[in-house]
C-alpha cells in the first residue's frame, strides 16, 4: 500500500494531482490542506483499551504525543503532558465509516442539497463527490460526537460507476480541501442491482436490467483499458498522447491499482459477477457496499481479499435487501473476509459501535464469539484497510495519527457516549464541552448548536 | 438458554396453544405497573392471560413451569406506529397497502382490511419481542395530477401472535401536517389546516344532519359518506388522530385545534415537540418520539435535538418511543432507541414504559395489554438480561399465552449458512 501511495504522489498517472505548476512548493490543485490542529502531548491513563489489532488491555494507558501515538502500555508516564484519568472508561481507535454521504446530501435535505448522485448518465466516472461536499452539513459534527475520526464521502448509488469518492478527516473545514484526508487514495463508487437498472431504465434506457448493468460496466472498461494501453504508449515514444479524459482517468485509476473501488451490491451472486469482472479486466474489487448477503459467500471475498461493508440488520426495504440477517458480519469475520460497519445514514454513522454490537449479541447466540478486541477492528482496523489509509490510521499503533476516543463506557453498549474524541492528538470533541466543539454556520442558533449533544 | 429454549420448543411441539397454565419463575419481572420491579417473580398465565404476578405466588399443580431464574422478564413490545403486515419490500414494488395514490378515499381507507399476518416481517419482530403493533396508512404521494390528501385514513392495532390477530380496527386516524401535509396541500401549510379543518367540519355537520342528508335534504359533501362515517370516531374523541408534524410553530397551531375541535391526538416525529412540552402536556397531547432523530432534515426539524424524550416525559407529557421509517422491518430495534433516550437521560423505568405501556395507553388499549397485571392478555418476555441492551435478544416470547415459534425466515437462512460441510446453495 505504500508503493501504492507513492506512486500516486509522484502522478503515475494524468490525475489531477498532477496539474501542480512546476516550480509551486504548495499543494496541487484540489490536494489536502488539512492542517492538524494543535496537538497536546496527552497521557490517558487506566483505561480499558482496545488497540484495533486485536489486542484488549485492562487498566492501560495512551500516550499521545506531538500528533502520533506515542505508546500504549501499563505505567506509562510523561512529563508536562495533559493528564486524563480514564479509569472505568474505554479507549479505541477513531471510528472510521467507509460509507458516508454527508456533505453530498446534507441536512437539511432541501432539493438544492440533493448533490449526491450525478443521475444524467449510467457512467459518469468523471465527477468527483468531493466537488459536491458542503463542508457546513451539521451531521459532520453529529457523527464526531459519536466517535468518527475519518470518512469516506461517496456519490450515491444511482449509476453503474458514479464517480470519485473522497476521504475526510472529520474536522470543520472552509472547504473540502481543508478536510481532505492526507495521502489517502481516491475511491471509486459502482454500484450493482436495482438502483441503476431502475433509474435508467425508467427512462427507456440502458441499463434496464442485471445483464444490462453488467455490459454497461465491461464497456467501461474496455474504454478505460484502450485510454491507458494508448498513454503507456505514447510515455514510450509510439503514438500520440490522448486527449485527457477525466472518466477514463478515473477508470484507469482503477486499473492501476491506485483508486480503490467501493461497489454498492446487495446480492451474493452480484458480487461474484462483479469479481468476475475484475478478473477479466485485471483490477481488484476493493470493498462491497451494503453486501447484506455477503454472507453467503464470504469464502470468495475472504479469498479475493474483499472487504464487505455492511449494516447490523437493515433488510427488506427492496427486494435485492430481503435475504438480509443480523449475524452476516459475525459470518464473513469467521470466514476470516475484511468484516466493516458502515452506516450510508446521518444517523447510523453516530453510533457505528453500536451496531457492531447487535451483531456480537446475535453471533452469541449460535455459539460464535466475538470479543470486544474482535470486533472493534469492524469499526477502525478494516475500515481503515478499506479506505487504504491503515498506514496511517486506524488502531493505536505507535507511530499512526493519533486518531482516538474515549468512551464513558464499552463502546458496545447502549447507554455509551463517546466522551473526548482526539483526531491527529487534538481534542476535537469533548461531551458536554461547549468550548471544545465544533458548530457549523448552519447549526448557529439553534438547539442543536452543541452538536445536537446539548 | 439452551436448555430452555429446548424446553420451549418442546411445549410447542406437544400441547394445545392457550388453554393451559404456564409459570415464569424465579425471574426479575419489570410489571410495568405499580407492583414495579420483582428481583425473583412469578408470572402465572392461565389461558392466554396473566393469572397471577408477584413474589409468592401459588403454583397450581400440573402448570408449566419455566425456570427463569437470572433472567429478565418484561411485557411484550408494542410498536406504537409502523406498517407490519401491510408491506413486504417496499422500493421494488411489491405488496404496498399501506398509501393509496390519489385522492379517492381518504378519512375511510381502513388498512385493517389488507393486514396480513403471515407476512415475513412478522416472525422477524416477534422474536425480538415485539408482541403488539400499530398498523397505519400513510399519506400516498401525490399522483400524477398532483393530488394527495393529508387524511390517510385509519390504522388499526394487531397482535402479532398466530390467533385472532386484529385487536382493533379504527384504532386512530392517521394526518399528515407540517411539511408532509402542505406539499399534499397545494403547498402552503394554511391549505392543509383547512383541509383538516372542512373534514372535520363536515363530519360534525354530517353527525348533526345525518337524516336530512340520507334525504338529499341537506348540501353535498365533499367527503364520501364512507370517510365521513370513519370521521366520527375523531369527532366524538374516541378516535385519536396521529398527526405527523415537527415545527413548534405547527404544534402550536395543532394544541388549539385540538381544543377547539375536542378531539385526541398524538404527535408522530414531533422533533420540536421538547420545546412546547409544558403546552402539550396541559392539552394531553402524546408524542411518539423518535430518539435518534436529532438532525435537521429540513427547516421543520430545524431544532431537533437528543433528549427531547426526557424534557417531554419530565413536563409530563406520555411519551412512546419509535424510530419512524425503522417501525416496520426493524421494529424490534425499539429497544435500542429506548435504550438511546436513556443515554440521553430518560430514566430506564420511563424507558421500558415507553415502549411497552404508554403505547397502550395513548391507543386507549391498555386495559388489556402493554404491562404486567392480573387479567391482562399474556404478552411476556423472557430476556438474558437487561431487555434495552443491544447484545441481549429474547429468549422466549409469549402472545396471548402462547410460546411463539423463535424462527423467521432470517433465522433459517442463517442455519443454512452457518452449515460449513457442504455448498450452501445445496444444503437445506
Amino acid at each position: 500500500m505504500n508503493k501504492l501511495i507513492a506512486a500516486f504522489a509522484a502522478c503515475a498517472v494524468l490525475t489531477a494531482g498532477c496539474t501542480q505548476d512546476e516550480g509551486s512548493d504548495g499543494p496541487a490543485a484540489y490536494e489536502s490542506r488539512y492542517e492538524a490542529l494543535p496537538a497536546q502531548t496527552t497521557l490517558i491513563t487506566g483505561a480499558t483499551v482496545l488497540t484495533g489489532t486485536g489486542d484488549r488491555l485492562d487498566n492501560a494507558d495512551v500516550l499521545l504525543v506531538g500528533g502520533k501515538i506515542a505508546e500504549v502500555g501499563t505505567g506509562l508516564s510523561a512529563d508536562g503532558a495533559d493528564m486524563v484519568d480514564a479509569a472505568g472508561k474505554w479507549v479505541t481507535p477513531g471510528i472510521i465509516d467507509v460509507h458516508s454521504h454527508l456533505g453530498v446530501y446534507p441536512s437539511p435535505g432541501t432539493q438544492s442539497h440533493s448533490d449526491g448522485n450525478e443521475a444524467t448518465a449510467p457512467v459518469t466516472a468523471e465527477v468527483w463527490a468531493e466537488h459536491s461536499v458542503w463542508p457546513h452539513d451539521p451531521g459532520f459534527t453529529t457523527a464526531l460526537a459519536g466517535g468518527v475520526t475519518a470518512m469516506q464521502i461517496l456519490p450515491g448509488s444511482a449509476n453503474l460507476v458514479g464517480g470519485r469518492g473522497v476521504t475526510l478527516k472529520n474536522v470543520p473545514g472552509r472547504n473540502v480541501m481543508d478536510m481532505k484526508f492526507p495521502g489517502a487514495p481516491y475511491g471509486m463508487k459502482m454500484a450493482c442491482g436495482e438502483n441503476p437498472k431502475r433509474v435508467y431504465g425508467g427512462r427507456s434506457q440502458a441499463p434496464s436490467t442485471r445483464m444490462g448493468n453488467v455490459a454497461g460496466y465491461r464497456s467501461a472498461w474496455i474504454d478505460a483499458s484502450e485510454y491507458r494501453d494508448k498513454i503507456k504508449a505514447a510515455e514510450k515514444g509510439q503514438g500520440e498522447m490522448p486527449k485527457r479524459d477525466l472518466k477514463l482517468e478515473t477508470l484507469m485509476g482503477v486499473l492501476e491499482g491506485e483508486i480503490l473501488i467501493h461497489n454498492h451490491c446487495y446480492r451474493g451472486d452480484e458480487m461474484s459477477v462483479m469479481l468476475e469482472i475484475g478478473r477479466e479486466f485485471g483490477y481488484k474489487v476493493g470493498t462491497f457496499h451494503h453486501a447484506v448477503e455477503a454472507y453467503k459467500i464470504a469464502d470468495l471475498l475472504a479469498e479475493a481479499d474483499t472487504c464487505a461493508a455492511i449494516w447490523a440488520d437493515w433488510w427488506g426495504f427492496k427486494m435485492e435487501a430481503y435475504d438480509g440477517i443480523r449475524e452476516n458480519a459475525a459470518i464473513l469475520d469467521r470466514a476470516g473476509a475484511c468484516t466493516v460497519m458502515h452506516s450510508d445514514s446521518g444517523i447510523g454513522i453516530q453510533r457505528l459501535t453500536q451496531e457492531t454490537a447487535k451483531v456480537m449479541g446475535a453471533a452469541a447466540r449460535v455459539g460464535i464469539d466475538i470479543p470486544p478486541e474482535r470486533a472493534i477492528l469492524w469499526n477502525t482496523r478494516n475500515a481503515a484497510k478499506s479506505l487504504g489509509i491503515l498506514e496511517q490510521t486506524g488502531t493505536l499503533e505507535a507511530g499512526k495519527m493519533a486518531d482516538v476516543v474515549i468512551w464513558d463506557g464499552s463502546p458496545f453498549s447502549v447507554y455509551t457516549k463517546a466522551e473526548r474524541v482526539y483526531i491527529d492528538g487534538a481534542l476535537a470533541y469533548e461531551l458536554g464541552n461547549d468550548a471544545v466543539n465544533p458548530v457549523t454556520d448552519f447549526t448557529l442558533g439553534t438547539a442543536a448548536a452543541a452538536g445536537g449533544a446539548k | 438458554m439452551s436448555r430452555l429454549t429446548t424446553t420451549l420448543a418442546l411445549l410447542a411441539l406437544t400441547l394445545p396453544a392457550a388453554a393451559d397454565t404456564t409459570a415464569i419463575v424465579g425471574g426479575k419481572v419489570h410489571t410495568v405497573s405499580p407492583m414495579g420491579t420483582i428481583e425473583n417473580g412469578t408470572v402465572l398465565i392461565v389461558d392466554g392471560r396473566i393469572a397471577a404476578v408477584g413474589e409468592n405466588v401459588n403454583v397450581p399443580a400440573g402448570a408449566k413451569t419455566i425456570d427463569a431464574t437470572g433472567k429478565t422478564v418484561t411485557p411484550g413490545l408494542f410498536s406504537p406506529f409502523g406498517q407490519l403486515g401491510l408491506v413486504e419490500v417496499p422500493l421494488s414494488g411489491s405488496p404496498n397497502d399501506y398509501a393509496q395514490r390519489g385522492t379517492q378515499f381518504t378519512a375511510g381507507f381502513d388498512v385493517a382490511d389488507a393486514y396480513n399476518p403471515r407476512s415475513t416481517l412478522i416472525p422477524v419482530n416477534r422474536i425480538e419481542g415485539v408482541t403488539r403493533a400499530v398498523v397505519a396508512p400513510t399519506p400516498g404521494y401525490p399522483d400524477e395530477s398532483g393530488s394527495g390528501h393529508i387524511l390517510a385514513g385509519l390504522a388499526a392495532i394487531v397482535n402479532l401472535g398466530n390467533g385472532d390477530v386484529l385487536d382493533q380496527r379504527g384504532a386512530a386516524m392517521v394526518v399528515a401536517l407540517g411539511e408532509f401535509g402542505s406539499a399534499l396541500s397545494g403547498g402552503t401549510r394554511t391549505a392543509a389546516w383547512l383541509t383538516l379543518r372542512n373534514a372535520l367540519d363536515e363530519a360534525l355537520d354530517y353527525r348533526e344532519h345525518k337524516g336530512d342528508f340520507e334525504r338529499g335534504m341537506r348540501r353535498e359533501y365533499v367527503h364520501s359518506v364512507n370517510d365521513l362515517e370513519a370521521l366520527q370516531g375523531v369527532i366524538n374523541g374516541n378516535t385519536p388522530m396521529i398527526v405527523s408534524i415537527d415545527r413548534a410553530s405547527d404544534i402550536g397551531v395543532l394544541i388549539d385545534f385540538v381544543d377547539e375541535y375536542s378531539v385526541t391526538a398524538i404527535i408522530i416525529g414531533g422533533s420540536e415537540a421538547w420545546m412546547l412540552a409544558d403546552e402539550l402536556a396541559a392539552t394531553g397531547i402524546a408524542v411518539i418520539v423518535g430518539p435518534t432523530a436529532n438532525l435537521p432534515g429540513s427547516f421543520d426539524d430545524i431544532n431537533a435535538r437528543f433528549g427531547s424524550a426526557t424534557i417531554l416525559v419530565d413536563a409530563g407529557v406520555k411519551v412512546a418511543i419509535a424510530d419512524g421509517d425503522a417501525q416496520t422491518h426493524n421494529a424490534r430495534n425499539m429497544t435500542q432507541s429506548a435504550g438511546i433516550a436513556v443515554s440521553h437521560g430518560l430514566d430506564w423505568d420511563a424507558a421500558l414504559r415507553a415502549i411497552t405501556l404508554t403505547p397502550a395507553e395513548i391507543f386507549g388499549v391498555a386495559a388489556t395489554t402493554g404491562s404486567i397485571e392480573t387479567g391482562k392478555a399474556a404478552d411476556v418476555v423472557i430476556w438474558p438480561g437487561d431487555p434495552l441492551e443491544l447484545t441481549n435478544y429474547p429468549e422466549a416470547v409469549f402472545i396471548n399465552g402462547d410460546a411463539v415459534p423463535m424462527v423467521s425466515r432470517q433465522t433459517l437462512l442463517r442455519d443454512r449458512y452457518l452449515q460449513a460441510d457442504k455448498p450452501p446453495a445445496y444444503r437445506k
